[in-house]
């Protein structure tokens, strides 16, 4: 790990302002926030990121950013709340249970004590290209010097929102229950507050990949807003995994279903581990909307979800895997008894 | 050397004593209740005076902000129960508890754990030498091999038995997954830890 500066922030306006620093993507940037550390201190001993400065912004949970408040209306998680603590908030589990599911399911437990909710939706991928400085090829650690996984091993990567320069997987799981259920994300900026749809956060790689969020260098994730709906109970979160506990998704699904007895009134679909993004499958939302729900419109969902995919050498098997995935999310999210 | 090691002599503090000395120069300033207006943030290569509570001691130690809870515990305080399997939050052999919580403390930074209670294993027997009973339980049902992960897993069984989680084999396989074992001692932890977990319900 090269030489940094620990500064722990007692104050939030401040701790942006010093990170708000130039720099022309955020895994490059000199100054980081650091929340549970999980995703940032691996990449640091890796040598991946070389922030000059790190500040601790953990103190700031005593604030409002370390709440969890549940309205009718709406749920707000502060950025700073631990994975453990929404992923067992009792209205989070009830109201919420993808997001509930999404986080339980995520890490491990003592992960889950670390990590924040906003480290959590900005961790990086785990491909190991990315992560092992020894390949000179990473378009995302190191812009224009190509793709070593495109040509390599590319088993865990995506088959959705690839680009020419990056295929990458979005690793995480609670980011598809943010994206699936409408979320907003408010951001404190050097300039003030703003927030903008979780949707909007991730950025395809393009010809980008090393550009991976919206937000500007020490910008910080106060909280995520999620808006409450018929859909919101009926909501569950299903990920498929090389062991049973304790991996990253092969392929996961978020899903929120507002029924009308058999009949879809709306169907609110994210993928994960199949894309580079925290994906939206809106073409089989559309397909679902109005119709009854069984095996045989969910399988077309899922073939409309995945009409676009680009597989590579070792990934094709994530096409077939991730539609069955869907099937099985859906078919779960039908059957619950609320 | 200024490390406040309460546990006496060991073979670590011996190997440590030789090539911290020079390296330790302490600043003035602690990094517990450093504002962000203090311009003066704690640098690497000079290292910062910290204060750390370890099993129920206060430990003063100066370290560089790079250096992990574990490498703290291990390298200077003598407190070598800990282990480093992977280096990189995968394998909980690090596992100690902070503030009660099960935490990795290899992706922990020692300057992050001031104010903290920190509990390794070193801290779980009572003082006339009685294991803790999840301690206990592991002897009792054979749960490990090498030993290398227990340290860690009986952190992790105490704290997934105080959090509600080990109610029966499917969670507490759950809750444990965090914990790998080389030698695959698994069926065994999940036994020590439903034994334990009822003597430590019944108080
Ligand atoms: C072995 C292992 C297994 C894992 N398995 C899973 C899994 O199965 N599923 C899963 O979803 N995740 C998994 N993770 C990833 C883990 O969930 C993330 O590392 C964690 O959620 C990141 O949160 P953090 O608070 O530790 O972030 P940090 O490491 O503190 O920060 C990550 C990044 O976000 C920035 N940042 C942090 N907080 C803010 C904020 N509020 N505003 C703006 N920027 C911020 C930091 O500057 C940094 O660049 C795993 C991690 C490990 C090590
Ligand atoms: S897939 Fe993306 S992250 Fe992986 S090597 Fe290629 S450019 Fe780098
Ligand atoms: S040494 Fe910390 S998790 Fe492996
Ligand atoms: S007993 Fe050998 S690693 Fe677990």
């Amino acid at each position: 790990m090269r030489p940094f500066t620990y500064t722990l922030a007692d104050d939030a306006p401040a701790a942006v302002r010093q990170a708000t620093v130039p720099a022309d993507a955020h895994v490059r940037a000199p100054v980081q926030l650091m929340g549970g550390g999980t995703t940032l201190l691996d990449l640091m001993k890796l040598d991946v990121m070389r922030p000059d400065a790190v500040i601790d912004i953990t103190p700031l949970a005593t604030a409002r950013y370390g709440n969890i408040e549940a309205s009718t209306t709406e749920l707000r998680l502060g950025a700073l709340v631990r994975m453990s603590d929404a992923a067992e908030d009792p209205a989070v589990v009830r109201y919420y249970p993808v997001i509930a599911q999404s986080l339980g399911l995520a890490a491990s437990q003592q992960l889950r004590n670390m990590a924040r909710l906003g480290g959590n939706a900005l961790q990086r991928t785990r491909c190991n290209y990315f992560r092992d400085t020894s390949y000179a090829q990473c378009n995302k650690r190191n812009p224009g010097s190509g793709c070593a996984a495109i040509d390599g091993f590319n088993r865990l990567h995506a088959v959705l929102g690839t680009s020419d320069h990056c295929i990458a997987s979005y690793p995480g799981d609670f980011a598809q229950a943010l994206i699936a259920l409408d979320a907003t994300v408010e951001i404190l900026s050097a300039g003030g507050a703003r927030s903008m749809r979780f949707a909007d956060l991730h950025r395809l790689p393009g010809s980008t990949p090393h550009i991976e969020t919206s937000l500007a260098p020490g910008e910080m994730i106060t909280a995520y807003v999620i808006p409450a709906g018929p859909w919101t109970r009926r909501s569950t979160y299903t990920k498929v995994r090389d062991r049973e506990s304790y991996a990253f998704a092969l392929a996961s699904a978020a899903v929120a279903l507002d029924m009308d007895g058999a009949t879809v009134r709306s169907a609110r679909i994210a993928l994960g581990g199949v894309a580079t993004v925290p994906w939206r499958a809106t073409e089989a939302e559309a397909l679902l909307s109005g119709k009854p729900l069984d095996e045989t419109s969910a399988t077309r969902a899922a073939e409309a979800a995945f009409a676009g995919a680009k597989t590579h050498e070792h990934n094709a098997y994530k096409v077939p895997l991730g539609k069955a995935t869907l099937v099985r999310a859906l078919l779960t999210a039908q059957a619950m008894e609320l | 050397m200024i490390d406040g090691n309460e546990t006496g002599f060991s073979r670590r503090t011996f190997l440590a004593s030789g090539t911290v000395a020079t390296a330790a120069v302490p600043l003035a300033a602690q990094a517990k209740g450093r504002t962000m207006d203090q311009a003066a943030a704690v640098r690497a290569e000079t290292g910062v005076p910290i204060t750390l509570r370890i099993n129920g001691g206060n430990h003063r130690v100066t370290v560089d902000p790079r250096t992990t809870l574990l490498d703290t515990l291990r390298e200077r305080l003598g407190l070598t129960g800990a282990k480093k399997g992977c280096d990189q939050g995968q394998c909980g052999a690090c596992t100690v508890h902070v503030d009660g919580r099960a935490t990795l403390s290899c992706l922990t930074l020692a300057v992050a754990a001031q104010g903290r209670d920190i509990t390794t294993i070193e801290g779980l027997a009572a003082a006339d030498g009685t294991l803790h009973p999840m301690q206990a339980a592991f002897v009792d049902n054979d749960a490990f091999q090498c030993g290398y992960c227990t340290p860690g897993q009986i952190m992790s069984a105490i704290a997934i038995v105080h959090d509600g989680h080990a109610n029966d084999a499917n969670t507490i396989r759950e809750a444990m997954s965090g914990n790998l074992c080389r030698c695959a001692a698994y069926p065994n932890i999940v036994a020590a830890i439903e034994q334990a977990a009822v003597q430590m319900k019944r108080g």
